[in-house]
């Protein structure tokens, strides 16, 4: 074809975008994996990052405190800030995109004030699930308010065939309701159940068991492979609403389907480290300042900011107040503020 | 897609929320090929008929382009056959020209492979003689280059029927010219039927091979310029007291003298 040499430079300069894109989501990988490591060898005591990686390759060589330490301690808590940081950034992508607006965030919209209430009502009023176990009363009542909270919001924009706006606007509407409730309960908490209830509210990783990372490995496994199919479609949603039905997208069915992912992975997430704001509103932004608004990029680039600013953080939980963990999700925004302004900063320069 | 298939549109009628804006509405076969402009006051009902030919809003009637009743088809079976262009794109898009134009011939039924989608985009594009902005953010755009690349993600979908929602109304006199020109050049390439709401009658002269005017959601001229576009219409219509003269090489003119 004549076209193809005719063009073949700008077909040769996008290829080489995709590489360069492909390649940025690799390092941010990379980043996350070492995060990682450096986060088990953090702690109160210190093992060395040589020692971390030869006790994960080969824990029955190990000697047995290095082995308890790295695998029954650290390792649960590593991963579960990897995983939380992926979910809630990716909820926080998906959400921007279907709302249209960049403050949308799983904590903007009443999700995390809905998992606080839940939380709250097993902490201070001992009501839970029945027939569940006393010890999963917190995260399955986190899990089923934060998850109610998103289909209510659902419903409410459905009964009125609401657009975008409404829905956020129903949303923040969730946010101050929750909030209120929260406040009603703690009124009449106990001493003891409103410092249970505030510090479950700060966000920790210390409550992490495999588990509790199987089944949130497991919601992101599953919600994961269904985003990206979606990718394409909700790139042309970025064109404008009205331009992607008229490109036969149904509009609706996506935001729905969108939401209801978003819901499962917030509501996991939330269920077992309390809130953690800050990673679902910034790690889709740095995602998008790094690798652009091509969904096929921006999905698994914002699963990937997540894990690292909320691994990033768990480590400077550990090592900010000498002899402390601090609540990982004091963190977030501390760690997480500096690389967002950065990279901020960084793309202002190169005039993009 | 059968090629040069003509739009006829029978009782149409669509609103929003209980109000209706258009009420029965229907338009003698719209020939494919050339333009049609859509002229009328603001809320005429323009971009409501827009929007129900498209499928946007919920609407009665028939439908039909070439032998396809489209008001049968669901959005993405629809969506094969027209496309509806808006005013403008939003503004915050961090996509490229390149990435919105696929994006755009990839939301519904992936029909080509990646390679070709990304030649096809590209020919697109140097249709209208945007091709070297292929890489450019939308974002960085000027408004005559944003409302090509914007035709272009139309286009890339190779409609039957385009719909064009003032494609022109941010751009400065040459642009104007410039993407009806091409809008009236690719509608002869392709047999498609063009409609184009438009508020410069001037402009809709040039281009247009016909015009339908609409008032309060009815059609109330409809015919080539110089027949369509009259003093009693214009006085009716818009409320102006205007003269209607032909220049000297025919086009029609509109002069203004006041308010009716």
């Amino acid at each position: 074809m004549t076209e193809t040499s005719h063009h073949a430079a700008t077909l040769a300069a996008y290829a080489a975008l995709l590489r360069r894109r492909a390649l940025l989501v690799a390092a941010l990988a990379l980043a996350v994996a070492a995060a990682l490591v450096l986060d088990i060898a953090t702690g109160p005591s210190s093992l060395k990052v040589s020692e971390v990686l030869r006790v994960l390759m080969d824990p029955a060589g190990a000697e047995l405190p290095a082995r308890v330490i790295v695998w029954q301690v650290r390792l649960p808590a590593a991963l579960m800030a990897v995983l939380v940081g992926a979910a809630l950034s990716l909820a926080g992508a998906e959400m921007q995109t279907i709302l249209d607006n960049p403050l949308a965030s799983p904590f903007t919209l009443g999700v995390s004030s809905a998992a606080s209430f839940g939380a709250a009502l097993a902490l201070v009023l001992g009501l839970g699930v029945p027939g569940l176990p006393a010890e999963w009363f917190v995260p399955a009542n986190a899990f089923v308010f934060a998850f109610a909270s998103v289909l209510m919001l659902q419903a409410l924009a459905r009964l009125r065939g609401a657009g975008v706006e409404t829905l956020v606007l129903f949303g923040i509407a969730l946010v101050f309701t929750f909030n209120a409730l929260v406040a009603l309960v703690q009124f009449v908490a106990s001493q003891e159940a409103l410092q249970q209830l505030v510090f479950w509210s700060m966000g920790s990783l210390a409550r992490a068991s495999w588990g509790r990372l199987g089944l949130l490995a497991l919601a992101v496994a599953v919600v994961l492979p269904f985003s990206l199919r979606a990718s394409w479609k909700m790139t042309a949603l970025r064109l404008g609403e009205d331009r992607a039905r008229s490109f036969g997208i149904a509009v609706e069915r996506l935001r729905f389907l969108s939401l209801l992912r978003v819901s499962l992975l917030a509501a996991s997430a939330v269920a077992f480290v309390g809130t953690i704001g800050f990673i679902g509103l910034v790690g889709p932004h740095m995602a998008r300042l790094l690798v652009g608004e091509d969904h096929r990029f921006l999905l698994p680039a914002s699963v990937l900011t997540g894990a690292l600013v909320m691994s990033l953080a768990s480590v400077a939980s550990k090592v900010l107040v000498p002899g402390a963990l601090l609540p990982v999700g004091l963190v977030t925004a501390l760690i997480g503020v500096p690389v967002f302004l950065g990279l901020i900063l960084a793309r202002r320069e190169r005039g993009t | 897609m059968s090629e040069a298939a003509a739009l006829a549109v029978q009782g149409l009628s669509a609103g929003y929320g209980g109000r209706a804006v258009l009420a029965g509405l229907s338009l003698p076969p719209v020939r494919p090929g050339t333009l049609t402009g859509l002229i009328g006051p603001n809320a005429a009902g323009k971009t409501t008929l827009l929007r129900a030919l498209a499928g946007l809003v919920p609407a009665k009637g028939s439908v039909r382009l070439g032998a396809v009743e489209l008001a049968r088809l669901d959005g993405p079976a629809r969506a094969r056959h027209v496309t509806y262009m808006p005013q403008s794109l939003p503004q915050r898009s961090g996509l490229t020209v390149l990435e919105s134009v696929l994006a755009a011939g990839r939301a519904s039924a992936a029909a080509l492979p990646e390679r070709a989608a990304r030649l096809h985009a590209l020919e697109t594009l140097e249709r209208l003689g945007i091709a070297d902005l292929a890489l450019r953010s939308l974002a960085a755009l000027s408004g005559g280059q944003r409302q090509l690349a914007s035709l272009a993600q139309c286009l890339v979908r190779a409609p039957a029927l385009l719909l064009l929602d003032e494609p022109t109304s941010a751009l400065d006199i040459r642009h104007q010219h410039g993407v009806m020109q091409l809008a009236a050049e690719v509608a002869a390439e392709r047999g498609m039927v063009v409609l184009a709401v438009l508020h410069d009658i001037a402009l809709a002269s040039r281009w247009c091979a016909r015009l339908v005017v609409l008032a309060e959601g009815a059609v109330v001229a409809d015919g080539p310029p110089e027949a369509a576009i009259t003093p009693a219409l214009l006085a009716r219509v818009y409320g102006v007291q205007a003269r209607v003269e032909r220049c000297s090489r025919g086009q029609v003119q509109v002069m203004v003298d006041g308010l009716a």
